[in-house]
């Protein structure tokens, strides 16, 4: 698949000192839907301001399609839809006064159809002639979607949009985006609920103090990184893991009532948690309850952090 | 889209056609305002006053005041509109899309101060109407006085302009016209000529730009004015230049705008 989006050695430093962003590197494939995940801070809002146009890089260059982002800003950023993280709207404008508005502001002719269609599929239809000072922070951040996507844009900027929305809105969220990448647009939106990410993505960038430190299909991530772990809640407690399980990753939990067996699930030795099983019950322990668990995005993403923070620890030390 | 190389005109007709529905809701008091400024002006100054007043220069008083008083308003209302214009956005951050359109930065000025000069018109002629209610006047070059007010508008639309690029506060965005512009309209010769002022005022004032401005107007109507006519169109050329000027560096280092 070819990139629509291309950041190459994008740095942001503001005259304070701090670096936004460190030589960020980063393709989108035409038609996916990328998660830029990130902690607050790490740089997400700081990249897509850059794409858009919002914010001068430092130094770097950002090819839309082909198009150079300053060179040649009237056709990358045609090509851009940006639904920024908070709510501007103008107060008194009309829910479709102000859509229409989007639309020319990028230069294309009134095409009421459109408009009309977008606003359907957003739920809003009804909300039309709704000033936006009327409507609920949902119903805005709606109304933004259907600003962005009013010029017919190829790619869509979404950065954070479900922060502060109840779990039901998000789910609408979801289904809404799902909808959009099927109608061939590209979508690439910044979350810190890794829920999210996990979601909806097809593949997860992973930011943190402005840099991209990681860029993986999603299942890929997940499975590459997906730890697996099998606890057995033992009968009576131990003080130490018997010597006859050191073939096998045990630890014993404090407290000695748990025993945990962590294994990579994809790989490896099959039958290796069936073997531990039996060895187990040849030793004679007794267990009244095992449970499994599988690290999410949401570990990795942690681990991803941690680390990146350790090694920096370690590299000004 | 009009073509990479084209002007996006259906842009600057969005930025345009929103600025002038925003004055269509505050129509009657954005309109009523300089009315009744102007109505009271010429009750004080025109009736009770003027009638007590000699003629200056072979004009009566009441209808020597016309241009200054027009051009008083109007300097106001450039400023205002136009710094409020692109204050707004900034402040509500609906800039953004402005911002990640495909707009140039001509296209954005032309748009604003299109929109806030097609108001500072509208408020002049209605002003210019409303004075034929009190004192007769007339005018002597109509055309030249269409085009003054026109060149006066836009310049300082510009001026207001960079005011609201340039404005962090709503507190900032009033001091200027409230502090610098208003003194400096006031002892313009909006209700005098300099030549009634005494030393050392009278060379004080010369350095007063609105001096020039209203001056040059007054000459559209009366054919004369309190200095030559050429100086008060390069006191006005001056301060388009400054302002064009001023406005291509903000959008070139992206000034208040880009961080």
């Amino acid at each position: 698949m070819t990139s629509i989006i291309s950041v190459k050695g994008v740095r942001k430093s503001y005259a304070s000192g701090h670096i936004a962003l460190h030589g960020v590197d980063l393709d989108i494939k035409e038609g996916e839907i990328f998660a830029l995940l990130g902690p607050n801070g790490a740089g997400k809002t700081t990249l897509i301001s850059i794409i858009c146009g919002l914010v001068n890089p430092s130094e770097g260059q950002i090819l839309v399609g082909g198009q150079d982002s300053v060179r040649d800003y009237r056709a990358a950023r045609s090509m851009i839809g940006l639904v920024p993280q908070e709510l501007h709207t103008d107060a008194f404008e009309k829910v479709i006064t102000t859509v229409r508005f989007s639309r020319g502001l990028f230069g294309k002719p009134r095409n009421d159809a459109l408009i009309e269609k977008i606003l359907r599929d957003l739920s809003l239809w009804d909300k039309r002639d709704a000033q936006m000072q009327e409507l609920s922070g949902g119903m805005k951040r709606r109304v933004m979607i259907a600003k962005a996507l009013a010029h017919e844009p190829h790619v869509l900027f979404l950065d954070e949009p479900t922060a502060g929305v109840d779990v039901e809105l998000r789910k609408d969220m979801w289904a809404l985006v799902r909808r959009l990448r099927d109608t061939g647009v590209t979508i690439i939106l910044t979350t810190h609920y890794i829920e999210e990410a996990e979601e909806m993505a097809d593949r997860v960038g992973v930011i943190n103090k402005g840099r991209v430190m990681l860029v993986e299909e999603k299942d890929q991530l997940m499975r590459k990184m997906g730890r697996k772990s099998l606890t057995l809640h033992l009968s009576q407690s131990l003080n130490a893991v018997p010597p006859e399980l050191s073939a096998w990753d045990v630890t014993l939990k404090p407290g000695g009532h748990d025993l945990e067996y962590a294994f990579d699930a994809r790989s490896g030795d099959s039958n290796a948690v069936s073997a531990l099983l039996k060895q187990v019950n040849a030793l004679g322990l007794g267990y009244h309850d095992l449970s499994t668990r599988q690290s999410s995005l949401e570990d990795i993403f942690v681990g991803l952090v941690h680390q990146g923070d350790e090694a920096r620890k370690e590299a000004a030390a | 889209m009009n073509g990479p190389s084209g002007m996006n005109w259906r842009g600057i007709s969005a930025i345009y056609g929103f600025e002038l529905h925003r004055f269509r809701r505050t129509f009657w008091t954005s309109l009523m305002t300089p009315v009744i400024t102007t109505t009271l002006y010429f009750i004080v100054f025109g009736s009770a006053i003027g009638s007590r007043m000699n003629e200056i220069d072979g004009i009566p008083y009441g209808a020597f005041i016309v241009p200054g008083l027009i051009m008083l308003s109007m300097l106001q209302e450039s400023i205002f509109n136009a710094s409020f214009g692109i204050y707004m956005p900034r402040w509500t951050g609906t800039i953004y899309e402005i911002l990640s359109a495909p707009l140039s930065p001509l296209e954005t000025v032309i748009a604003y101060v299109g929109a806030a000069a097609t108001k500072s018109m509208i408020v002049g002629l209605v002003i210019f109407a409303t004075a034929h209610l009190f004192v007769d006047v007339t005018v002597v070059h109509p055309l030249a006085m269409l085009a003054f007010m026109l060149v006066i508008a836009i310049s300082f639309c510009l001026f207001g302009f960079i005011l609201g690029l340039w404005a962090k506060s709503f507190e900032q965005l009033q001091f200027v016209p409230l502090l610098v512009i208003m003194p400096m309209t006031f002892l313009g010769g909006a209700f005098y000529t300099i030549s009634m002022l005494p030393e050392p005022w009278r060379t004080i004032t010369l350095f007063n730009p609105v001096i020039y401005l209203i001056s040059g107007f007054r000459w559209t109507f009366f054919g004369q004015g309190d200095v030559s006519l050429g100086i008060s169109l390069s006191v006005i050329a001056a301060m388009l230049a400054a302002c064009t000027g001023i406005i291509i560096w903000m959008f070139r280092t992206g000034y208040r705008l880009k961080k």
